[in-house]
């Protein structure tokens, strides 16, 4: 139970990956396994900041940590306690993560408009969206490739 | 475990995922393709409230933006050019990817069990290259928030590449669907009267508020919450409502779709120009303590901005405002240029596209 | 070595800067093309930022050859705090491949776009080709694990599209690029979740860091299945066996441009981070490490280098059936990762370089065939040799060195990886190389039976030879692969002074 406590937020954010990726790989629409795809991309970025989640932290805007005053503070505290817990005995989360969750949501919304780009040119192309008709008509264009007899 | 699990924070915590869970799984079963779109919209907003829990303040803004705004609309567009609202289900061709995601979810579970303790501050990842950030950001940059301070400056690099990926967006969806002749989707006005008068008075009152705070967004992210990425979106959010309310064929004689690929080059330019000077004033590419050189460092009045002991406070200030700047208008201008490539797509473009 | 130096001449400033200028001229470049006024002052604009950046990739190599390796911070913070390149000599190596392959591959696309893709589409075709030049020599220069996913990434997005164009000549480029970039974007996605859990374990995204902190750690559950995530993650990017469904299509159904730089360089990439995961950031000696390359690697490879060679066997059409070659060529290379010896690295290592060129070879001799042909069927090919017997000679010398004929430096890398194998007593990985060999002679000696000895079908389209700023690249690449054929010492130097430094550094 304890385990389970601790790791809560790992079993959700397996089971939305599972969603996702189960998405891209069942689904025979392309608009549906890009909505899969965008679902499994974004999982990560609740992956990345779970782990990051500091208890009882606050945002990491720090207003005078390491300033003129924050040093004298600093100097009055016990150093164990500044490495915890910061000059004004606020904690603060932790910033990385929360960068490369950034990074990755952007280059998601640059994968999903690129991907439904190509799917709105695949259904111009051959009519339909749903990956098992594409495929059937693409066996007709590989034929067409053999010569007449 | 010394931390309480039982707190309120927490509680909200598995209250929102547990809500993201649900949401998900309506996604896997429906059958509707507009459903899923906006319950991935519902799905983005729970995700960045969430965020926001995780004291993720910046990501959260993000997620909100561009999961629950820019997304939908890509998405709203694209099964509006494809014509298709509904799924087909067929439960034999599931077999397969049932088996594969049950062995990557357990593989996965597994390795979770390896996984620090939720909130433990002594984590490996909470405690190294993290923890040190908190501490040396004030003395290195001189900015209040330290995730502007790591995404700008000692991670600038990321964020290079970051705005080319948009970039690369942009001259994908251009490549794919930029081109050829528009239909006009102006709402008529009709002689019995005009049904949209409400929405064209209240928008155009909108529109510079909208822009307005997008500055603000953009200006104030070494404080706050907030920066290039998010600020570009809702600039281009006010650009895609005046598409809406008054046509694409007004806004796309006030914002050009060829002006609009430029400038998203050009912010990209700017951000690489930025690194050159630093390169060529003698430091590493994106050293912003190299921006000024010491002759125009010594010109700035003592005292003005940040710590006077540190003249280079100024570089990394202006450094990051100017990488930031790119990073708007890279993002904006690709934003409008993907939604231009959905919108208003004609049968003359992709008989021109077919003719090729 | 000395030949090296005498090729890079350039000042000392230059040179220091040589790392990152490398990633950021060709991303220049694509900004310049997207905003030139015409093709034609796109195409100029991309053969000299692609010039550019395979000369800055000459000074990499040199100075790597020199120094052992270069760490170039970015942003004046230093690593793990910053982002820094690192590049030893075969990083350097294989961002002088992507350099020479791209700058011919740019002076080709001058008449192989024309004929190709719309006019109003050239300038940003050049910019989404340059973006892709410039990640692809970031993933291999970068020393930074999630710096790598960014590079990924834009080397791929805009490829994805660039792929998509091909619909003009054959309509199943569409969904061959949708399925890459859903591929493409699962692999990403799954080699960020496996960084994400060496993060966990290590606090930090630096390669070099994290190897120094993974070297003193339990072998837990969730860095194993870090590994094992970047592991599928990057085998996907890299089309191995049997994670390659996306690769024939993309490949065969490209505008030709892209399939001569894809080819010959994005798997490369990948397949090179994939090496720096396995040599460099993952501790060497553990139980799981060993596991991994003897029970999992070493088969699949050798299933793919047996499997898609019998495949490119029976298929009937000719870009497809140098599609699936690829695939089987890529297994070979990791057959020589499995051997996990120093050797064997470097043999990988020298045959990822050769195979690059001689498939750049291949594919550009198709382009250039598909500038006055439409042909796709192998039968369509025949006797094309009398009509272009330039581009149909350097499509002979490219094939020579994928059989591995003596003189080409095909038979080199071969025999390399052979004498790897057999240095490590693996005797067994010897005889599917040999295998997977016999194979290869079988479907190109298909190929240039048709081509050279059989007499083009009555009222068959007639092919032309290509006008002379086609053929010259063409000629280059062929005559790169006869040159390191017979005299190897430049890539061998810098994949043997790579390989050796990374088992040195982990005894």
């Amino acid at each position: 139970m304890s385990w389970l406590a601790s790791h809560f937020n790992y079993v959700i954010v397996v089971a939305l990956m599972m969603a996702g990726l189960f998405i891209v790989f069942s689904s025979g629409n392309l608009i549906k396994r890009m909505i899969g795809l965008a679902l499994f991309q974004s999982s990560t970025g609740l992956f990345y900041i779970s782990l990051s989640k500091v208890s009882g932290a606050t945002a990491a805007i720090t207003l005078d940590a390491g300033s003129v005053d924050g040093k004298a503070l600093a100097s009055q505290l016990d150093p164990a306690y500044v490495q915890q817990f910061g000059v004004d005995g606020v904690v603060y989360a932790n910033p990385l993560p929360h960068v490369l969750i950034l990074t990755a949501i952007v280059v998601g919304v640059a994968t999903l408009a690129v991907g439904l780009a190509i799917a709105v040119r695949v259904r111009e192309a051959y009519g339909t969206v749903e990956a098992d008709e594409i495929e059937a008509l693409s066996r007709v264009t590989a034929e067409q490739a053999e010569p007449a007899r | 475990m010394t931390t309480p699990f039982l707190d309120a924070n927490f509680a909200l915590n598995v209250a929102l995922l547990l809500m993201l869970l649900a949401i998900a799984l309506a996604v896997v079963r429906t059958r509707s393709l507009l459903a899923a779109i906006l319950l991935m919209g519902v799905y983005s907003f729970v995700v960045a409230a969430w965020l926001m829990v995780m004291d993720a303040a910046d990501v959260a803004f993000t997620e909100a933006v561009v999961g629950a705004g820019i997304s939908t609309i890509v998405l709203l567009g694209a099964i509006l050019l494809t014509h298709g609202e509904v799924v087909r289900v067929n439960w034999r061709l599931q077999v397969v990817p049932a088996i594969l995601v049950l062995v990557v979810g357990g593989v996965l579970i597994y390795a979770a069990g390896g996984l620090p303790n939720f909130g433990d501050p002594a984590s490996p990842a909470n405690s190294h290259v993290g923890r040190i950030y908190l501490e040396t950001t004030y003395g290195d940059i001189g900015a209040p928030n330290v995730v502007t301070a790591v995404l700008a400056s000692y991670r600038g690099f990321d964020t290079l590449g970051e705005t080319t990926v948009i970039f690369a967006a942009c001259v994908g969806v251009a490549l794919m669907l930029g081109f050829g002749p528009r239909v006009d989707t102006a709402p008529t006005v009709d002689v019995m009267g005009d049904h949209h008068v409400v929405l064209r008075v209240i928008s155009k009152m909108l529109i510079p508020l909208i822009v307005l705070f997008a500055l603000y967004v953009q200006f104030h992210g070494d404080l706050g919450a907030g920066g290039g990425f998010q600020a570009g979106v809702i600039m281009a959010v006010a650009v895609i409502l005046h598409a809406m309310i008054f046509g694409l064929g007004e806004t796309t004689k006030a914002f050009r779709p060829g002006v609009m690929r430029s400038i998203s080059a050009f912010g990209v330019v700017l951000y690489t120009g930025v690194g050159i000077v630093c390169l060529v004033n003698g430091g590493g590419f994106l050293d912003y303590d190299f921006l000024f050189t010491p002759q125009v460092e010594a010109m700035i009045p003592p005292g003005l901005l940040g710590d006077p002991d540190k003249p280079h406070h100024w570089g990394q200030h202006f450094g990051i405002l100017f990488i930031e700047l790119g990073v708007l208008l890279t993002v904006a201008s690709t934003m409008v240029s993907i939604f231009y490539g959905f919108a208003g797509r004609t049968i003359e473009a992709i008989k021109a596209e077919r003719g090729s | 070595m000395i030949l090296l130096e005498t090729l890079y001449v350039a000042p000392p400033t230059l040179t220091a800067q040589a790392p990152v200028l490398a990633i950021i001229v060709p991303l220049l470049g694509a900004c310049a093309a997207a905003l030139a006024p015409s093709g034609r002052t796109g195409w100029m604009i991309s053969v000299i930022a692609s010039l550019f950046g395979g000369w800055m990739a000459l000074a990499v190599a040199t100075e790597a050859m020199r120094e052992g390796a270069i760490v170039y911070v970015l942003g004046g913070f230093n690593p793990p705090l910053g982002i820094a390149l690192r590049i030893d000599a075969m990083g350097a190596l294989l961002g002088l491949l992507i350099g020479a392959v791209g700058a011919l591959a740019a002076v080709f696309s001058g008449h192989s776009l024309v004929a190709e893709v719309r006019t109003e589409k050239h300038t940003l075709f050049q910019a989404g080709f340059l973006l892709c030049q410039a990640g692809l020599v970031g993933i291999v220069y970068t020393g930074d694990a999630f710096n790598a996913f960014v590079f990924l990434e834009i080397s791929s997005i805009g490829t994805y599209a660039l792929i998509a164009i091909g619909e003009g000549r054959d309509r199943r480029a569409l969904p061959a690029a949708f399925n890459y970039l859903i591929l493409g974007t699962v692999g990403a996605t799954l080699y960020v979740i496996g960084v994400g859990f060496l993060y966990a374990a290590t606090g930090t995204l630096n390669m070099a860091d994290m190897a120094a902190r993974l070297s003193t750690l339990d072998q837990n559950a969730s860095v194993q299945a870090g590994f094992a995530f970047i592991m599928v993650g990057l085998g996907i990017k890299a089309a191995m066996f049997p994670l390659h469904g996306w690769l024939p299509g993309a490949y065969a159904h490209a505008p030709s441009l892209m399939s001569i730089f894809l080819a010959a360089t994005a798997t490369k990439a990948s397949i090179y981070l994939m090496a720096r995961f396995l040599f460099e950031v993952f501790p060497d000696g553990t139980a799981f490490g060993e596991a991994f390359l003897t029970w999992v690697l070493a088969p699949l490879a050798a299933a793919g280098a047996i499997i898609c060679s019998i495949q490119a066997v029976f298929e009937r059409e000719l870009r497809r059936i140098i599609a699936f070659s690829s695939i089987a060529q890529v297994g070979f290379i990791f057959l020589g990762f499995a051997l996990g010896s120093a050797q064997g690295l470097s043999a990988s290592v020298f045959y990822i370089v050769a195979h690059g060129l001689m498939k750049a070879a291949m594919f550009m001799a198709l382009g250039a065939l598909a500038l006055s042909i439409g042909a796709r069927r192998l039968d369509e090919f025949a006797g094309v040799a009398r009509e272009a017997p330039w581009t149909a000679v350097a499509f002979a010398v490219g094939a020579a060195s994928l059989v591995g004929t003596p003189l080409t430096m095909g038979f080199l890398a071969k025999w390399g990886l052979i004498e790897a194998a057999i240095a490590s007593g693996q005797i067994w990985i010897a005889v599917v190389m040999a295998a997977g060999s016999v194979l290869t002679v079988i479907y190109v000696g298909r190929i240039m039976e048709a081509m050279f000895f059989r007499a083009p079908a009555p009222g068959a389209p007639r092919a032309k030879e290509a006008p002379l700023g086609a053929l010259a690249p063409l000629l280059a690449l062929a005559g790169l692969s006869i040159w390191f054929g017979l005299d190897a010492s430049i890539p061998e130097q810098l994949s043997q002074a790579g390989a050796a430094r990374l088992f040195e550094v982990r005894p």
